[in-house]
């Protein structure tokens, strides 16, 4: 049975891509265990932590996938299609590099230096709460998509999006400190560890690059 | 008194009936459909109470403003005179006979098969179809015809605009302010006034004479203006219980608003039942009234008889059937894909509809309800209201149309030359 006016209402896209930000912060949210599990060396525990990282970012994959199918160029959206598109890759980033961290991290069973750890958390803590505000940002996709993209919802997903900037910048100068602190120990540590340990500063730091993209996608998708 | 129409009249108002409950049969099992769907995928209603709203509001609806498009059926689109019915008045039974029959037919294999087509395309196709094979070019009415064609392409584009314009304005005085849930407290009421002035209006002032009811047009306004604060009374006594419930807002901030919207929707749905019936039961009922009005004054043809009573709860109860029977499915088949629409965005749609077909209504113009609702709904898109819509769906009622015309007219015509063999 088909009729017209019930082939007309195709898959909105808006909820599975709220969703699937949903999973790319579970990813993130779950590299912190992963590290604490590091931390105390616990490889076990670690290594169940990235086999759950790697579920939660390949289930992702498939709400990406299914958007990018249920999106052929006759649906008529509210916004451009290639801006949400390209938001959703976007977020699909953020899982990616959660999952790249925990598997580099027990691949080489790294360990970060102990004088490093506090810094560390206060580090990876910084670029958790740009993720999350990213989801606070995508979250109200819905509530934008109720009055038209327009009006005063719209400085409210601008307000949350100058937040999320704010914090990404916090980061930054984190990571630099954590730099140098590790400048500092190269002597005592083996050559390649401390290659390692610079690219795995660097991969968290991407983090909250990718959560502060999010926002600019978000604010590319508002604009008229 | 023609011989042929004395000899079997009583053979043709039998087939006439059971044709024309055929035909409004399908008009319920498919079409209102269309008509409630909206207001059950938005979740505004349930299915039970879609199908108690479309009996009391499709019948309402067919009796009070159905007698314009059902005139033009009956002898609006078919020249009397140049198709030489005074000589011949069984011609213009065998043809109504078949175009119930064609389209009937039609409108069940097309179901069947899952094919998106139009009662009100059908019929008229199927009437033109036989009045040009079966008698002659001239005997149609084209300036008629073509007034109706445009309108097919006209009445989307209205309601369209419409809609636009009725969302716009939500999202202006409700969705888009500090508390909307306040707004809509104070705005809904008015919108739901207008439902009930609109329909109320269009009805008094076309479609009342067809009952015996003439009111001059100051009595109309009074009395339209009397049905739209009833409307509203109730609507605000409906939304009284409605309160903003802060944990409700928690994933969604507009699930206290869009409640509020409900209670809108269940009188656009009344509404939209309301119109279907004053427009589409005449699909139905049109050709079956003019075979009873040849049959009953022995074959001369009475331009301007009023419609008897019984052959709109014949039409009537041929849409209850149908609903029952078949419709429900149907109704719960458009509920499930339309899960995307909220009320907010449901009602401005069949607000537009509902509006522009009692108007269509009022005029006789015979319009695809279904066609006008995905113009109201394409309208609310446009104003970025819906997550996702397919534009296939318009390139397949063009489709619809190229094939619908044709084919109904092809099986009335073989129809057609068939009653003719039989009762010569």
């Amino acid at each position: 049975m088909s009729n017209p006016l019930g082939a007309l209402f195709a898959q909105s896209p808006i909820r599975p891509i709220q969703e699937h930000m949903a999973k790319a912060q579970s990813c993130v949210v779950l590299l912190r265990e992963f590290l604490e599990a590091s931390f105390v060396k616990d490889w076990e525990k670690a290594y169940s932590l990235q086999q759950e990282i790697r579920r939660i970012e390949n289930e992702a994959d498939d709400i990406k996938a299914n958007v990018r199918i249920s999106l052929p160029k006759n649906i008529f959206l509210p916004v451009p299609r290639t801006d949400l598109l390209g938001l959703l890759s976007t977020q699909d980033k953020l899982a990616n590099g959660a999952k790249d961290v925990a598997g580099l991290m027990l691949g080489r069973k790294m360990e970060i230096p102990s004088p490093l750890t506090d810094n560390f958390r206060i580090y990876f803590e910084e670029c958790l709460s740009a993720s999350e505000q990213a989801l606070k940002a995508i979250n109200e996709l819905d509530e934008l998509l109720e009055t038209g993209f327009r009006g005063r919802e719209v400085e409210l997903v601008e307000g949350l999006v100058i937040e999320l900037d704010r914090l990404e910048h916090k980061t930054d100068l984190s990571q630099i400190k954590l730099r140098s602190e590790l400048f500092k120990l190269e002597e005592s540590l083996p050559a390649v560890n401390v290659i390692f340990l610079y690219k795995i500063i660097d991969k968290v730091g991407e983090l909250a690059d990718i959560s502060q993209k999010i926002g600019g996608r978000l604010l590319l998708l508002m604009a008229r | 008194m023609s011989e042929i129409i004395s000899q079997y009249g009583s053979i043709f108002l039998i087939l006439a009936c059971v044709f024309g409950f055929f035909m409004a049969w399908g008009v319920g099992a498919n079409d209102v459909a269309n008509a409630m769907g909206t207001s059950v995928g938005a979740k505004a209603i349930t299915i039970k109470q879609a199908i108690l709203i479309a009996m009391v509001f499709e019948f309402a609806g067919a009796y009070f403003a159905g007698g314009e498009v059902t005139s033009t059926i009956r002898s609006g689109i078919i020249d009397i005179e140049k198709a030489g019915f005074a000589d011949s008045p069984e011609l213009l039974v065998y043809g109504m006979l078949s175009s119930l029959l064609a389209a009937g037919i039609w409108l069940l294999v097309a179901s069947h098969n899952g094919w998106p087509v139009s009662t009100t395309h059908s019929i008229i196709g199927a009437i033109v179809g036989f009045a040009v094979v079966g008698i002659s070019r001239d005997a149609v009415v084209w300036s008629k015809v073509w007034e109706i064609v445009a309108s097919w392409v006209v009445s989307p584009m209205v309601s369209g605009i419409l809609a636009f314009f009725i969302f716009r304005s939500v999202q202006k005085l409700i969705l888009d302010t500090e508390n909307p849930f306040a707004n809509a407290k104070k705005y809904v009421p008015f919108y739901i006034f207008l439902v009930g002035f609109a329909i109320a209006m269009v009805t008094m002032v076309k479609g009342l004479r067809h009952v015996g009811l003439d009111f001059s047009f100051g009595e109309s306004v009074v009395m339209a203006l009397g049905c739209g604060v009833l409307a509203m009374l109730l609507g605000v006594f409906m939304m009284r219980s409605i309160k903003d419930v802060p944990g409700a807002d928690k994933d969604f901030h507009f699930t206290n608003v869009e409640r509020l919207f409900g209670v809108l929707m269940i009188f656009t749905a009344c509404s939209m039942a309301f119109a279907h019936g004053s427009n589409d039961v005449a699909n139905a009922i049109g050709p079956l009234a003019a075979i009873v009005g040849v049959v009953q004054s022995g074959g001369v043809f009475v331009e301007e008889s009023a419609l008897p009573f019984w052959i709109l709860l014949l039409g009537g109860a041929g849409i209850v059937t149908g609903l029952a029977m078949w419709g429900y499915k149907v109704i719960a088949t458009i509920g499930r894909n339309i899960t995307e629409l909220t009320p907010s965005r449901g009602f401005a749609a069949e607000l537009a509809a509902a509006t522009t077909v009692v108007v269509a209504s009022g005029t006789g113009i015979p319009v695809s309800t279904t066609h006008t609702l995905v113009g109201a709904v394409l309208g609310v898109g446009i104003a970025r209201g819906i997550g996702a819509l397919n534009l296939g769906v318009v390139g397949r009622i063009f489709l619809s149309w190229v094939v619908t015309l044709p084919v109904g007219a092809g099986i009335s015509i073989v129809f057609f030359f068939l009653f003719k063999g039989i009762f010569g």
